[in-house]
């Protein structure tokens, strides 16, 4: 199934992608508020994109740097080239603590692992903390969005879903209500981890310390709590020093919601006397988009989310159209690296309209990105066999001035004989479902300026009155 | 100043009216464009499909067709775009470079070369323009609201400088219309989901003439503006702008 299908699915409630398209588009006009209040935003953004394209540069230096300094903290350092590795480290520490409760803030790295399912088949609870990726978590729903996780929803359908994990009364919508009744439910849980388990926004070489950003102060709440914490992290992660992390700061919630900054920016350096910190630093297949030149920068994402906002695409085909962790334009750039088959259709779910690439607070040119990937993905037929042998007779068609001009000729005359009826018949014409054809006229511009009388000579120009 | 016309394929063969009032209003800024003959295609719609190297025989051929003029003059931003940024799959002979350089999308030509930045003439409508991305975003022909709160262009301004004429404030300004090339047939539903939100927020804000420079987001438009039977005339610029001038 390609995103087109899926995405029609999502269009079949009309009323329902409006509200979402409008919904997501309040978040991008709050974006551009916070952005135009900054004069130097632009100058940040570049920053921003040179300091990562260093850091990307030299990757396995800085790696390295971190890890040192994190062990001198006191903090485990795990590597894990693959997501089975990185379940299985966490899987293995969470038993040796005899753990069996596990409380856990938003990550996308954790998701992309599929840990949760796997943490469950092997008999550990883990909650979700974020309210977000709870409502999810209870659906059995994967995200539909990296930073509004359950921004696909409804207050009326978190209102049902909480009447049937939490007890709520039915019916109940009020945001306050509900919000009090995962605040209550989550109060419990938090109280009752053992092991908290984070993402991670930055990563600094320099002090081995991990940054979190959440506006729900949930990972605070759970790592001081439980005893032990396990911070997860893709390699990419890293900047070099304490002194970068205010560019990427200012960036990052202005980017995502139009905030100055999240409520809560959380530095974890080093764990308290009697508690144990540890740190898993995850591959799975960056050091792959690493190696390709054209796709490397999409390693540069700070996961704001800025690029799904302002998406005309995502806005109306929802985030779960694109069946990959990271949805948008931004999951469209890195999911072919993942499953180049599986994740053909994506680059395909754009115009190329380059919205993406200019809220993209670290200059990712995801655009052209997904340009480069069709070119990829063309070349290893990764593409429907209609179109490719289509854009194959195409080629020759327009490579000649003749072929070109007897072949519009034909298209033309066809299309003013046939009838309405056929020409636009939907099933064999996706352009006429809902939307007429051009008016063929009785002759093209070529054939038009034939008839006209050549200039013998340049002419004199001529200023018009 | 030896100047072509490049009238891009689906130009030629549904909006012939575009490529005249293109080579008249030029005409009448004192320009005599010649249209050569043997002219087809930029190659966009194969390569944005993902079949670059199909394309690469119309890329040739249209360095072929352009290498000897000054400049090559498009009423469509979308193909000079394609020819700027992606025709880099060439050998970069002094040609292919050339040709890259030379052109030029209309409005651009008008507004940057020629240096014209208002015609007389009036024409007392209200009327919606559409930024085409590539013309905006990727010729940066106008101003983007994901930079700016300012919403200016080469275009608007043309426009604003006609008697009568009052320019249409979107609730989007520059939101994609949902063309998108082979997009449009691909992601069918998306695209005209995306164009009938594009059009419901000129009518809304009472755009009697829907215009832009970008015939290729025009055609999409006027597809659905017929379909669903909406009082809204739909014109490229260079129609406007070659019907006021004397």
């Amino acid at each position: 199934m390609n995103h087109a299908i899926r995405a029609d699915k999502f269009l079949l409630d009309a009323d329902r992608t409006t509200w979402h398209d409008e919904t997501l588009w309040f978040v991008r006009e709050k974006r551009d508020k916070a952005v135009y209040a900054v004069p130097e935003f632009q100058e940040l953004r570049e920053l921003a994109s040179q300091i990562k394209n260093h850091t990307l540069s030299r990757l396995d230096l800085y790696l390295r740097e971190f890890e040192a300094a994190a062990q001198a903290n006191g903090v485990f350092v795990h590597w894990a080239a693959d997501a089975a590795e990185h379940n299985a480290i966490i899987l293995d520490i969470i038993r040796k603590q005899g753990a069996t409760r596990v409380v856990k803030s938003k990550s996308m790295l954790t998701e992309e692992c599929h840990l949760n399912p796997y943490l469950l088949q092997n008999g550990v609870e883990v909650v979700d903390t974020d309210l977000g990726e709870r409502i999810i978590q209870f659906r059995d729903e994967a995200p539909s969005h990296i930073v509004l996780p359950a921004i696909h929803l409804k207050k009326e359908d978190v209102g049902d879903t909480f009447h049937t994990h939490l007890g709520t009364t039915k019916g109940e919508s009020d945001p306050q209500r509900l919000t009090e009744a995962a605040r209550q439910h989550l109060r419990a849980k938090f109280l009752a981890g053992e092991v908290a388990i984070s993402g991670v926004n930055f990563a600094i070489a320099e002090t081995g310390a991990v940054v979190v950003c959440t506006n729900e102060g949930n990972a605070d709440l759970g790592v001081n709590l439980a005893k032990v914490h396990i911070a997860a992290m893709g390699i990419e992660k890293i900047i070099p020093r304490l002194s970068d992390l205010g560019v990427f700061t200012r960036l990052l919630a202005r980017s995502a919601t139009g905030q100055p900054v999240t409520t809560y920016t959380s530095h974890f350096t080093k764990p308290l006397p009697g508690r144990e910190m540890h740190i898993v630093i995850v591959d799975n297949g960056r050091t792959q988009q690493l190696g390709r030149p054209d796709f490397r920068a999409s390693l540069k994402c700070i996961r704001c989310g800025a690029c799904m906002n302002t998406c005309p695409v995502y806005r109306r085909s929802g985030g779960h159209s694109y069946d990959f962790t990271v949805p948008g334009p931004i999951g469209a750039i890195l999911s072919p690296n993942i499953d180049m088959k599986k994740h053909a259709s994506l680059p395909f779910a754009s115009t190329l309209c380059g919205s993406c690439t200019d809220v993209c607070p670290v200059k990712i040119d995801i655009h052209t990105q997904l340009y480069k990937w069709r070119q990829v993905l063309g070349e290893a037929n990764e593409i429907p066999a209609s179109k490719k042998w289509g854009m194959k007779f195409m080629g020759r068609v327009l490579a000649s001035t003749r072929v070109y001009g007897l072949g519009g000729q034909f298209a033309r005359r066809a299309l003013r004989l046939l009838p309405h009826g056929l020409t636009h018949a939907p099933s064999f014409n996706a352009w006429a479902v809902a939307r007429e054809l051009p008016t063929p006229p009785k002759y093209s511009f070529r054939e038009w300026y034939a008839q006209q009388p050549q200039p013998t000579s340049q002419p004199t120009p001529q200023v018009p009155a | 100043m030896k100047v072509a016309l490049f009238v891009p394929c689906y130009i030629d063969q549904f909006y012939p009216q575009v490529g005249i009032a293109t080579l008249q209003l030029l005409e009448k800024l004192g320009v005599q464009a010649h249209f050569p003959a043997q002219q087809t295609c930029c190659g966009q719609p194969l390569a944005n499909s993902g079949c670059e190297r199909d394309a690469l025989p119309i890329y040739k051929h249209f360095v072929d067709t352009f290498q000897d003029y000054d400049y090559v003059v498009a009423p469509s931003g979308s193909c000079v775009y394609h020819v700027r940024k992606h025709f880099d799959k060439l050998d970069q002979t002094a040609e292919v470079q050339h040709v890259r350089g030379a052109a030029y999308d209309l409005i651009d030509f008008i507004s940057t070369v020629l240096k014209v930045e208002s015609l007389p003439g009036a024409f007392p409508h209200k009327v919606g323009l559409h930024l085409s991305c590539h013309g905006q975003r990727g010729l940066h022909q106008a101003n983007e609201s994901e930079m700016t709160p300012v919403r200016d262009g080469q275009l608007s301004r043309l426009l604003r400088s006609l008697d009568g004429i009052e320019l249409t404030n979107l609730n989007r300004n520059d939101e994609c219309c949902g063309f998108g090339g082979t997009f449009c047939v691909s992601e069918a539903g998306i695209s005209a989901r995306m164009g009938q939100d594009r059009v419901a927020d000129h009518v809304r804000n009472g755009t009697q003439v829907l215009t832009g420079s970008d015939m290729s987001c025009l055609m999409h438009l006027e597809g659905i503006v017929r379909r669903a039977k909406m009082p809204i005339k739909v014109m490229h610029a260079a129609e406007i702008l070659n019907g006021v001038t004397s």
